[in-house]
């Protein structure tokens, strides 16, 4: 009976079971973004630097990132760290590892571009008045960086969500997979379960993400000024 | 490294990043269409359209690809709505692209001075021809840089066509490495495949972009 | 002037944008050949009116005739109706995108179906009038406020119209180059063309105008001959606002 496939969500623990799953990846969302920022904001501050050596290096990282698909990086992590140092990563790891080099890139890229378009005059102003260099960064500098980051850096996080949705293609079991165990196991009482499966995998992604974009929409329009 | 390994597989290679290619592109055309279609909804304003779009473009962007071609590919079928691998792909890479793609242009109809427009309308053209020889070609001079960022974003997106059975680039190295335990040689002509497919396309955007921002019409 | 043949006419105009009225029962005549200049403080509807004249303000009620039709009915096909009447903004609206040559072309070619050989001769021969034959393939960029000003009058007189509305046209400008477009005006004025103008330059509205009215609050308080007018002005309000140009020591 097609309108009756909606009930495989109800049987058992099926629904808190999918909600576990797409906490596995959220999880993994949190730790990576976590990180991200923390290593963002100083990769950041070492991409405005006049040295020549950290320009290459940044540079040549934050492109290498950016230009290759998330899911290639994933792979090259989990397949080849593991046989080239021996050493067995679980996909959780990789998928730690890879997420957090990735949004340090970005964040590193955000926390540039925000610092750069903070005009000269403002330091001069903030001296000018008689603060000292501390002062200036505590109370002119920071506050607005800070204005035009975090509505961007909110943005990443939804970002990150949406990509480690990934994970299920190296191996991890995620909501996608524990839908498929659902489908799998309901194949025959519930012929049509993969439409309301997947069809609520959908909806709960756009459900954690909607409002996180919101936020950051909000914000932005808010600090515009 | 086993050179002749790679030799032998370089072929497998070059027949997915062709296919790589030719949905890639197929899918940024996809997306543009859309992506034009709804921001122009949105410039004029269209009733309930409007709303019909506001709801697409929130649904589009804030759900992964791969949730979208799970859904395509496994949900579909059971309301006996049956597509192709390579349809399911298409449809799901234009859907998503068509959200990115619809905030460029709009960016880029947003920045045209509404005066641009009445003098359009005070020389006698019609609304259709001020969008087609006056607000357009504008517009899109300014939208350039977000839509090629949005190609190669969506270039990269195809990497997940592998979940609908389609044999890309991510598809024969997982095939090699299970296969055959090659897993450097594999990655390793992943990575190139991808850079050769990735960079020409994002050195170009960079010095286009490069171009529009510090040359106007006329320098 | 009055047993010329009436080209523009509005009836009982209102204009609302939807807090409080803009223009309240405007009815005007312009005459073939006439010069008619509206003057008024900042705010009393000028711009209004002329945009109203060109279909780009919805009204609320009252009607504008041209050449005996009305208007402002929902049937009017604009595109046509502007044909015949040109425009020229306050702000530099050339196409930024598009050559001199192209921005004037674009309106004869695309909205008359014109032959460019036959268009590119005539925009040759207004380009040179205004001065402006060398900058034919010059983009607005790389003109100056009162060379694009000049351009865009050139880009409506090329489509032949029937009168001409000019609003403000040279309040944007540096001073020394007001003097450049008004000539150009002037001199459109003295080959008989149909204008109405708005504008701020009030030496110049006395030697262009036939007529001049003055608007205040979104109503016709006085419609005169110049010298009338700035001589022994009838109302109050126009004495005061012609007292704020009066600089004395």
């Amino acid at each position: 009976m097609q309108d009756l496939g909606i009930r495989v969500l109800f049987m058992g623990n099926n629904f808190a079971r999918l909600l576990q799953g797409l906490w596995v990846a959220f999880r993994i969302a949190l730790i990576a973004v976590a990180f991200s920022m923390i290593l963002g904001i100083f990769l950041g501050i070492l991409m405005t630097w006049k040295n020549p050596v950290a320009r290459v290096l940044t540079r040549f990282y934050l492109e290498f990132i950016r230009i290759m698909p998330q899911l290639v990086l994933l792979f090259l992590v989990f397949f080849g760290l593991t046989k080239a140092f021996g050493i067995n990563l679980s996909g959780e790891t990789s998928a730690i590892i890879v997420f957090t080099f990735w949004g340090t890139a970005e964040m590193g890229d955000l926390v540039r571009g925000a610092l750069i378009s903070i005009p000269k005059h403002q330091y001069e102003s903030g001296e000018a008045l008689g603060l000292e260099k501390m002062q200036v960064y505590r109370y002119i500098i920071i506050p607005q960086t800070l204005r035009r980051l975090i509505p961007l850096a909110i943005n990443l996080t939804t970002r990150m969500i949406k990509t480690t949705s990934l994970i299920v293609l190296i191996g991890v079991v995620e909501v996608l997979k524990t839908g498929q165990q659902i489908i799998e196991a309901n194949r025959y009482t519930v012929p049509d379960s993969a439409l309301w499966i997947y069809g609520t995998i959908f909806f709960l992604y756009f459900l954690v993400c909607w409002p996180i974009s919101l936020l950051a929409s909000r914000l932005e329009k808010k600090w515009k000024n | 490294m086993d050179t002749q390994f790679i030799a032998k597989y370089i072929p497998l290679y070059v027949e997915a990043a062709k296919l790589t290619l030719r949905l890639g592109l197929l899918g940024i055309l996809f997306s543009m269409i859309v992506g034009l279609a709804c921001s122009l909804i949105q410039y004029y304003r269209i009733p309930v359209l409007r709303r019909v779009v506001a709801v697409y473009i929130e649904l589009s962007r804030n759900t992964p690809l791969l949730v979208q071609l799970f859904f395509l590919y496994f949900g579909l079928p059971k309301l006996n709505i049956r597509l192709s691998s390579e349809a399911c792909a298409l449809i799901g890479l234009g859907f998503l692209g068509g959200s990115y793609m619809a905030e460029s242009f709009r960016s880029g109809l947003e920045s045209i001075d509404k005066i641009q427009e009445e003098s359009g309308l005070s020389v006698g053209l019609t609304h259709i021809q001020v969008m087609r020889y006056v607000i357009l070609p504008q517009a899109l001079s300014v939208s350039i840089p977000g839509i090629c960022a949005n190609m190669i974003f969506l270039i990269k997106e195809t990497s997940v066509f592998s979940v609908v059975a389609l044999p890309d680039l991510m598809y024969v190295a997982k095939d090699l490495i299970g296969l055959y335990y090659k897993t450097d040689e594999a990655l390793l002509i992943l990575v190139i495949a991808y850079l050769v497919l990735l960079l020409p396309i994002s050195i170009a955007a960079s010095l286009l972009e490069r171009r529009l921002r510090y040359a106007g019409f006329g320098n | 002037m009055n047993e010329k043949e009436i080209l523009l006419e509005v009836r009982h105009l209102h204009k609302d944008y939807g807090n409080g009225p803009v223009l309240k029962d405007i009815s005007l005549e312009v005459h073939k050949g006439e010069v008619v200049v509206i003057i008024g403080p900042s705010g009393c509807g000028k711009s209004t009116l002329l945009r109203c004249m060109n279909g780009l303000e919805p009204i609320q009620s009252g009607e504008i005739l041209l050449d005996g039709k009305v208007i402002t009915d929902s049937k009017t096909k604009w595109s046509e109706i502007r044909q015949k009447i040109g425009m020229v903004f306050q702000s530099y609206d050339l196409f930024p995108h598009m050559t001199v040559m192209d921005n004037i072309l674009l309106g004869p070619m695309k909205a008359q179906g014109r032959a460019k050989k036959e268009v590119t001769q005539e925009a040759e021969t207004l380009l040179s009038r205004v001065g402006l034959l060398e900058k034919r393939d010059a983009y607005p960029r790389q003109l100056s406020g009162g060379q694009k000003q000049r351009v865009a009058i050139v880009r409506a007189l090329i489509m032949k119209p029937e009168i001409m509305l000019f609003d403000e046209v040279t309040a944007a400008l540096d001073p020394e180059m007001v003097r450049e477009v008004l000539d150009v005006m002037l001199e459109l004025a003295r080959e008989g063309s149909t204008m109405m103008i708005v504008t701020h330059e009030m030496q110049f509205a006395r030697a262009v105008a036939d007529r001049i009215v003055f608007l205040d609050e979104g109503l016709i308080a006085e419609s005169d001959t110049p010298e009338n007018f700035f001589t022994q002005p009838r109302t109050d309000r126009a004495k005061r606002f012609l007292n704020t140009f009066i600089f004395t020591k």
